[in-house]
C-alpha cells in the first residue's frame, strides 16, 4: 500500500477530493487577506510590516501547494505566530535602536507627508465666495455659497465633498428673493445676526482637506483654502507655499536653515545618536551604571539565598519518617502557589513605611522602623527578603528532587572514610547536586535579571536617584528601567528608540547567560545526536 | 564484658537523645519558616475580612469584623467609590484571555510536536536548534518593538491592534510557542514509535496516528503543560499593561495594580478581599496538581 511511506512526510494520494478543494479555497482566501493587509501596510509606511507577512504569505503557499511541503503543514500556525511576534519583534527593537521613534517621531515618513500635505492657508488672492450658514438640531454646520466672480451656487459641509446646487434640488429649499435656498433637509437657516456672532463657525473648514476646502473669513466672504505644503520627492523637501520657505528633511524633522521645523516629525534613522547618548550624557550615564550593578547584584543574591534556604529546608525535612513532613512542606510551598503579582502587591502593602504591619511590628519588638521606600539600602533589603519569599518554595522542590537521585552509597562510603557531615555536605551533596540544578539555577538568575513584577509593582524601582535624566531609581533594574522609558515616562516624553537601544544591551547581556547555559547542559548538542 | 555492655546502652540512649533533640529543634525550625511562609496569606486573609479597610489599623485578628470589603469589591457599597473598579470583568477577562491562549497555544504546539518527533524532514535539526536559539532572547526583552508591532497591526486590522485581547493573545502565543515546542517533542519522545509504525502499516495516516494514538497518550502530560500555561498566562502583568489601557478591557493582575496608585492604605481591605479571590483559584489548581508540578519542573521550565 501506498499509505506504509506516509511517514516520510510524502502525501499518498493524488485523486481529485474535495478536501483538496476546500484547502485550495482556504489558501486563496488567506491569500487575498495576506495582500490586502501587504498593500494597507505599505500604504502606511509599515515597509518591515509588509515584508514579514509577505514572507509568510508566500511561505504558506508554499508549504500548502508543494508535496515537499507537508511535514511543514504540522507546523505552519504555530511557526507564524513564532516568526511574526517573537522573532521580529527582536529584529524590530535592533531597527528602532537605531531611530528616534518616539513623542515627536511616533509616525512614519508616509503617514506624516500625508498630515503635512493636507495643511491649509488662506492666500491673500483667494477664490472667494459669499455664505450663508445653515444648522442642524445635532450641531452640524453646513454653508451655501454664492461664488462671487460667476455666481455659480454650492452647498459645502465639513468632511464632505462641495457640490454645485441648484435652490429646489432633492434636500434643498425654495430660494427666497436673493436666491438663497430658505432652508436644507435636516437643518434651519441661520439668520445674519446669528451666523455673524457664532464663535464655532469661523474655526469650521468645509468640504475635504487636501481637496478643495472653504472656510469663512469675514461676516460676509468665505475663501478657498490652500495648500500650503507641497512635498518633492526628487530632492526631500517640502515648499512652504505661503512664503516660500524651503524645509529639509533633518532626522524626521523638515526643517528650514534657520531652524523653523514643521510637526508632525517622523521616525527616522539617527545612527549611533541613542547610544551616544547614554555614554556621553553624564545624567544618564550615573543613574544607569548604577542601575546596572544593582542588575547583577540582585539576581546572584537573589539565587543565592532562595537556593541557600530551599537546600537547607530539602536536607532538614528529606528523612524518610520525619514528623508532619508532608504537612510541613505543603505549607512551605504556599508562596510559590500564588500568582507573584498579587504577592508582590501584598508585601508592598506590608512594607508600607508608616502603617504597615512590619514596621509596626518592629516598633513594638525593638523601636526601629526602617524607612524601607526611601532609603536605597532598606528598599533593596526589602527586594532581597519579598524575593526569598517568593523564591524559597522553588528551590526546595528541584533540590529535594536532586537530593533523592544521589546514590546513598556515596555517602556510606564517604562515613566509612571518616568523613563528617559538613565534609560530606560540601565535597559530595553540593557538587552532585549542581550538576544536576545548576541549569536551573542558571534560568533562575536570567528569570530574576529581568524580574519586572517584583521590582515594579514592590516599590515601583524607587527610591529614585537623585539628578537622573529620566526615571531612575535604587532598585530599578534595565527591564523596568526601559518600560518607565517606553511606557510612563513621567512628562519627560516617551521615547521608544533610546529604550530600544538600551533592549539591545539586554538581549547581549541575557543572551550571552543563557548561550553559557546551553554550553553547560549540553543542549546544543544533544539536539544533533537526539535524531 | 557487662562493661561494654553497659557502654553500648548509654551509647544508643545519647545518640536516640541527640536524634530526639536534632528532630525537636527542627521541628521549631519548621514553625519559624512555616511562619514566614503564610504570615502574608493570613495577614490578606484577616485585612479582607476588617470592614475598616484601612492598612493603619488592621490587627491579625480582625477588630471590626465582617464581608463588608466584599461587598465594596463589587460595587454594592455606595459609600465606597473607586472610579475603574470592574472586578469580575477584569476576572472574566483574566480566564477569557488565558483560555484562549492555552487551548489554541496546545493545538498548535502538539501539532508542530508531532512533525519534529515523528516526521523525518529536511531543515528538522536545523529548525529545532534555531527555536532553541531564539529562546535566548525572552520576548518580553523586545517590550517596545511588540508593543509598536502590535499598534501598527491595530492601524491596519483594529480587532487585532492595542488595547484588544485578540492582540495580547497573539503576543503570548508567538512567546510561548517555541519553548512549549521544545517541551511537548521531549514528551511526545518518549512514547516508543514501534507504536505508530504499526499503525502505519495497518494502514492509518499521519492525522490519524496522531489524534488516535499520540493525543490520547499524550493527554496527562498535555492537561499539565496546559494548566501551568493557563496559570502564567493568568499571572502576565507586563505585556498586558503595555498592551491594553482601557480599565474595561484589563486582565485582573494589571486591574488589582490600580489599588496600589493614589493612597493604596484607604484601600486595603477590599485590595485584599480581591487579592485573595484572585489567588485562590490558582493556589488550588497547584495543591492539586502538586506532583506533576515538581515532575514538571526537574525538565524545565513552563512558559505562560
Amino acid at each position: 500500500m501506498a499509505i506504509a511511506d506516509s511517514s516520510d512526510g510524502k502525501p499518498v494520494s493524488k485523486k481529485f477530493s474535495l478536501t483538496d478543494v476546500l484547502w485550495k479555497i482556504l489558501i486563496l482566501v488567506f491569500d487575498a487577506i495576506g495582500i490586502w493587509f501587504i498593500v494597507q501596510a505599505i500604504s502606511l509606511g509599515y515597509v518591515e510590516l509588509a515584508i514579514i507577512v509577505g514572507i509568510i504569505v508566500v511561505a504558506f503557499n508554499l508549504i500548502f501547494t508543494l508535496d515537499k511541503g507537508y511535514p511543514f503543514r504540522w507546523m505552519a500556525l504555530g511557526l507564524a505566530f513564532l516568526l511574526m511576534f517573537n522573532i521580529y519583534p527582536i529584529f524590530f527593537t535592533v531597527y528602532i535602536g537605531f531611530t528616534n521613534y518616539g513623542d515627536g517621531h511616533l509616525l512614519t515618513k508616509k503617514q506624516a507627508l500625508a498630515q503635512i500635505q493636507k495643511v491649509t492657508y488662506l492666500p491673500e488672492d483667494a477664490k472667494t465666495y459669499s455664505w450663508t450658514a445653515y444648522r442642524s438640531p445635532e450641531g452640524d454646520y453646513a454653508l451655501w455659497l454664492v461664488d462671487n466672480s460667476d455666481g455659480q451656487t454650492y452647498l459645502a459641509k465639513p468632511g464632505e465633498e462641495i457640490i454645485p446646487a441648484k435652490p429646489g434640488d432633492p434636500g434643498i429649499g425654495e430660494a427666497d428673493k436673493n436666491g438663497i435656498p430658505v432652508s436644507l433637509e435636516g437643518y434651519t437657516r441661520l439668520s445674519t445676526l446669528q451666523a455673524t456672532s457664532n464663535k464655532e463657525l469661523p474655526n469650521i473648514k468645509f468640504g475635504i482637506e487636501g481637496e478643495k476646502t472653504v472656510q469663512i473669513r469675514t461676516s460676509k466672504e468665505a475663501a478657498e483654502l490652500e495648500l500650503r505644503f507641497v512635498y518633492d520627492d526628487a530632492t526631500d523637501t517640502v515648499i512652504d507655499q505661503s512664503n516660500g520657505d524651503i524645509y529639509f528633511n533633518k532626522e524626521g524633522t523638515f526643517t528650514t536653515k534657520d531652524g523653523k521645523t514643521i510637526s508632525p516629525g517622523f521616525r527616522a534613522m539617527v545612527g549611533w545618536k541613542n547610544f551616544q547618548e547614554v555614554f556621553n550624557s553624564p545624567a544618564l550615564r550615573g543613574p544607569l551604571l548604577t542601575m546596572l550593578i544593582w542588575n547583577f547584584i540582585f539576581p546572584t543574591l537573589s539565587v543565592l539565598t532562595t537556593f541557600a534556604l530551599g537546600l537547607a529546608i530539602s536536607i532538614m525535612y528529606n528523612e524518610e519518617g520525619f514528623p508532619l513532613k508532608k504537612l510541613i512542606r505543603t505549607l512551605l510551598l504556599i508562596p510559590y502557589t500564588i500568582p507573584s503579582v498579587i504577592s508582590v502587591l501584598i508585601w508592598r502593602g506590608m512594607f508600607n513605611t508608616e502603617f504597615g504591619v512590619i514596621n509596626r511590628m518592629l516598633m513594638d519588638l525593638i523601636g526601629v522602623a526602617p524607612r524601607w521606600t526611601s532609603e536605597p539600602f532598606w528598599a533593596r533589603t526589602a527586594v532581597i527578603i519579598v524575593n526569598l519569599w517568593l523564591g524559597f518554595p522553588y528551590m526546595m522542590l528541584i533540590t529535594s528532587g536532586a537530593l533523592q537521585s544521589i546514590p546513598s552509597e556515596i555517602y556510606e562510603a564517604a562515613v566509612v572514610d571518616g568523613a563528617s557531615g559538613w565534609q560530606r555536605f560540601w565535597k559530595i551533596t553540593l557538587p552532585l547536586l549542581l550538576v544536576s540544578v545548576g541549569p536551573l539555577l542558571i534560568s533562575s538568575y536570567v528569570f530574576n535579571f529581568n524580574n519586572f513584577n517584583l521590582i515594579y509593582l514592590l516599590l515601583g524601582g524607587g527610591p529614585p536617584i537623585p539628578g537622573a535624566a529620566t526615571q531612575a531609581g535604587y532598585t530599578d533594574i534595565l527591564i523596568s528601567y526601559i518600560y518607565n522609558l517606553a511606557f510612563a515616562p513621567g512628562g519627560r516624553g516617551v521615547r521608544y528608540g533610546l529604550a530600544s537601544a538600551m533592549s539591545l544591551m539586554l538581549f547581549i547581556i541575557v543572551g550571552a547567560i543563557t548561550l553559557f547555559q546551553y554550553r553547560f547542559t549540553n543542549m546544543w548538542e544533544e539536539v544533533s545526536e537526539n535524531v | 564484658m557487662s562493661n561494654i555492655a553497659q557502654t553500648y546502652k548509654r551509647l544508643r540512649s545519647s545518640q536516640k537523645f541527640q536524634k530526639r533533640f536534632g528532630v525537636a529543634i527542627r521541628l521549631i525550625i519548621a514553625v519559624i519558616l512555616i511562619a514566614f511562609s503564610i504570615f502574608p496569606v493570613l495577614w490578606i486573609v484577616s485585612a479582607s475580612f476588617d470592614n475598616s479597610n484601612s492598612l493603619a489599623t488592621q490587627s491579625l485578628i480582625p477588630a471590626n469584623a465582617g464581608i463588608k470589603n466584599y461587598q465594596r469589591l463589587f460595587n454594592m457599597d455606595p459609600n465606597f467609590s473607586f472610579g475603574e473598579l470592574k472586578y469580575w470583568t477584569w476576572l472574566w477577562n483574566s480566564i477569557k484571555v488565558s483560555g484562549i491562549n492555552t487551548i489554541l497555544g496546545i493545538s498548535l504546539t502538539t501539532m508542530a510536536a508531532y512533525a519534529f518527533s515523528r516526521l523525518r524532514f529536511k531543515g528538522r535539526v536545523e529548525i529545532l536548534k534555531g527555536i532553541l536559539l531564539i529562546q535566548v532572547f525572552p520576548n518580553l526583552l523586545a517590550l517596545v518593538a511588540t508593543f509598536a508591532l502590535v499598534s501598527n497591526i491595530g492601524n491596519i486590522v483594529p480587532a487585532l491592534g492595542l488595547n484588544t485581547h485578540a492582540g495580547l493573545i497573539m503576543v503570548y502565543l508567538g512567546g510561548s510557542m517555541g519553548m512549549n515546542i521544545w517541551l511537548v517533542k521531549g514528551y511526545m519522545d518518549t512514547i516508543p514509535r514501534d507504536i505508530d509504525e504499526s499503525a502505519h502499516v495497518d494502514g492509518a495516516n499521519d492525522w490519524q496516528v496522531f489524534t488516535k494514538l499520540i493525543l490520547p497518550l499524550m493527554r496527562p502530560i498535555l492537561v499539565t503543560i496546559g494548566i501551568l500555561s493557563f496559570i502564567g498566562t493568568y499571572g502576565d502583568f507586563l505585556l498586558a499593561r503595555v498592551l491594553l489601557n482601557e480599565s474595561s478591557k484589563y486582565t485582573l493582575m494589571v486591574g488589582l495594580q490600580l489599588f496600589t496608585a493614589g493612597q493604596f492604605d484607604k484601600k486595603w481591605g477590599v485590595f485584599a478581599a480581591g487579592a485573595l479571590i484572585g489567588a485562590l483559584p490558582i493556589m488550588l489548581l497547584y495543591f492539586v496538581l502538586q506532583d506533576q508540578i515538581v515532575g514538571g519542573l526537574t525538565r524545565g521550565a513552563v512558559k505562560g
